[in-house]
């Protein structure tokens, strides 16, 4: 059994097909993109495993557990966690707050005992804080602590984003367009660390990306979308050689 | 310019992060202390309202400022709360009794708004909860049996420890002031909790909040229930502090004259409330002395540059008619919600921050330290 598995996913806006009867498998502790063109339903995908949409039929596996039921807020406490294409960070707040919330699955406090602030809560701050600090270490993030993300530039806040998901501990990661709008030397240190992720942290990536260089770099598998279908599975020379996929790059 | 080295994690948690912070509350807490004794018993009545009004604040500000949900219907929960202990006390419960029972029960009823609020954002939330505030008026106006109708209700003195507690007393001057303290205690810890962070997640991003695991529905009521509760403490002091209360006195303008609290002061931080509530108290007394005296300084003024005595007494007559015009109060309450959400949308205490900067870095203060740079646009967002 795969670790991560899709089984005829769809999903319909009225009669747009976002996402068509689509399958695949992770396997745990690989790399697997998702490319194709604009559109393709890619970003779909991730708002149906993170349950933003409810599908409009298939299913979804996550270690031999049907988690298509599950409410949105309870994947991220199966270890799924993810980063949105167009940043969603907690704005008015600073960056510890926000990489603070991602241990939110951690806290197991009460609400009485947090009015009080008893030991318990302190400890407990205490261990997320260090916990906090280790992703910001991997990171390089030290510079920004007590900045709030409303000043802070697009690269960083990208990074930021990507911190606030390690900081929940995943088991499995879903990155939307990691390195859209970084520049060169930016997605240099992504790609670095989408690789440490796997090897040192043992974390499943499941990422799309539009960068082939990035795609190359990191994939240990890739799958090609377009019009919400899967065109070509394989390894990234492979499913780059594909005629369908050459087609659908080219707009034929 | 004072620099912090911090070398430990509890640098970032303690509520104090220097000296100079216990410094300045001890003599703050020192002052209002002993003011009972030393202003006059004007002043320390105005300053029960602030404390009241300042719990108040703060009870919204965890729901408006730092959850992100608006609330135009406060004044009713003020009214369960104030309700709550008026009815009771008929049956001799004691005071800390229902002074827990008028808060919880609030909460809970805070708790119950909060479910169909949960499917609301935005100004259909505000009409929501104007509508349920104006069904608790009907209420209290129709429940003739419990609420004594619009004949309205007589509170007694509060009965503490064997003794009689009246309203002008400093004990219960101390008493409200003891239970704004606890509250802003409460909350500060509440912010440096799971909890309150789930609750500033939710404001900035619905969706990202629930995808780091934040029971988003669930936070919004506890965010709800938070609020009325504290509303509700509030309100049982209000009572004593009238000592009579009937449902006009929870009207929208009441709600609304909260909101201005955490829009004056600065809706994320409690120096807010208690800035905003200092101001929304001084409010009645400055209207008070616009009525009578400024149409005597202004036709005296008048007088001085060479008008007549006929010119003098029109400038006076009609000074007076503007200054004691019906409406005035909700006309500068209009005026000042808009200067504030155009010009000061963190309020006096964000303003304090910034002179207060300005000061530290003197003279290298920069006149675009504050200045937002947009720095990219959202796009889309996947709501
Ligand atoms: N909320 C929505 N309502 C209607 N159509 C949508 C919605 N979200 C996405 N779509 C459409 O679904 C298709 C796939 O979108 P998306 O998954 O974002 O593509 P991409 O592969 O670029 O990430 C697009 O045609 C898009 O316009
Ligand atoms: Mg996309």
């Amino acid at each position: 059994m795969s670790y991560f598995r899709a089984e005829n996913l769809s999903l319909h806006f009225g009669g747009l097909k976002a996402v068509d009867s689509v399958s695949f498998a992770v396997e745990k502790g690989e790399i697997l993109s998702i490319i194709g063109p604009n559109g393709a339903g890619k970003s779909s995908i991730f708002n149906l495993i993170s349950r933003i949409y409810p599908p409009t039929s298939g299913k979804i596996f996550f270690e031999d557990q049907d988690i298509t039921e599950q409410p949105a807020y309870e994947i991220a406490g199966l270890g799924i966690a993810r980063t949105f294409q167009n940043i969603e960070l907690f704005e008015n707040a600073t960056m510890l707050s926000n990489l603070l919330v991602g241990r939110h699955r951690h806290s197991s406090t009460q609400l009485w005992q947090e009015l009080l602030f008893l030991p318990s809560v302190r400890a407990g701050e205490k261990l997320h804080r260090r916990r906090v600090e280790q992703v910001i270490e991997f990171l390089d993030l030290e510079a920004y602590r007590d900045k709030l993300i409303s000043g802070l530039p697009y690269g960083v806040r990208k990074v930021i984003e990507l911190a606030r998901a390690l900081c929940s501990e995943p088991k499995l990661i879903l990155l939307d367009e990691p390195s859209s709008g970084l520049n060169v030397e930016e997605t240099g240190d992504m790609s670095f660390w989408i690789r440490d992720m796997k090897t040192e942290l043992g974390i499943t990536v499941l990422m799309v990306e539009h960068d082939m260089t990035l795609v190359n770099r990191v994939s240990d598998r890739v799958i090609a979308l377009n019009y919400g279908r899967v065109l070509a599975m394989g390894s990234p020379s492979e499913v780059q050689r594909h005629p369908d996929v050459v087609a659908a790059y080219l707009g034929a | 310019m004072r620099f912090m080295f911090k070398t430990d994690y509890e640098d970032d948690i303690t509520l104090f992060p220097h000296s100079g912070y216990i410094v300045t509350y001890g003599v703050l807490l020192a002052f209002l202390l002993i003011a009972p004794f030393v202003l006059s018993s004007y002043i320390v009545s105005q300053l029960v309202f602030v404390f009241i009004y300042a719990t108040v604040g703060v009870g919204l500000m965890i729901l408006t400022g730092f959850t992100g949900q608006a609330s135009l219907g406060h004044a009713a929960f003020l009214a369960i709360g104030a309700y709550s202990a008026a009815y009771l006390q008929q049956f001799n419960v004691p005071f800390p009794v229902y002074f827990l029972v008028g808060g919880l029960l609030t909460g809970v009823v805070g708790a119950m708004v909060g479910f169909p609020a949960l499917r609301l954002q935005g100004i259909y939330l505000v009409i929501a909860t104007i509508s349920f505030a104006f069904i608790v008026e009907e209420i209290l106006a129709r429940w003739e049996s419990v609420t004594h109708g619009n004949e309205g209700m007589r509170v007694k003195a509060l009965q503490l420890l064997g003794t009689t507690v009246s309203r002008d007393s400093p004990s219960f001057y101390y008493l409200c002031l003891a239970v704004l303290f606890l509250t802003i205690i409460g909350t500060l810890n509440l912010l440096r909790s799971p909890t309150g962070r789930a609750f500033v997640a939710i404001r900035d991003s619905e969706t990202a909040a629930r995808s780091m695991g934040v029971n988003v529905s669930l936070y919004k009521v506890k965010s709800f229930a938070i609020s009325a509760a504290i509303t509700g403490f509030a309100g049982v002091l209000f009572a004593h502090k009238l000592s009579f209360i009937s449902p006009e006195m929870f009207t929208l303008q009441l709600s609304i004259e909260f909101i201005i609290v955490i829009l004056i002061g600065g809706a994320f931080s409690p120096h807010g409330a208690v800035l905003g509530a200092i101001f929304i108290v001084m409010i009645d007394p400055f209207l008070t002395y616009l009525k009578d005296d400024l149409p005597v300084i202004i036709a005296g003024i008048a007088a001085t540059f060479g008008a007549d005595s006929i010119t003098a007494g029109k400038i006076h007559g009609n000074v007076a008619a503007i200054a004691s015009a019906n409406g005035l109060k909700g006309a500068i309450y209009g005026v000042i919600i808009v200067l504030f959400v155009l010009f000061e949308p963190l309020g006096l205490y964000g303003r304090w921050l910034k002179i207060k900067l300005f000061f530290q870095l003197f003279p290298l203060y920069k006149r675009a330290t504050f200045k937002r740079q947009k720095i990219y646009v959202k796009s889309e967002r996947n709501r």
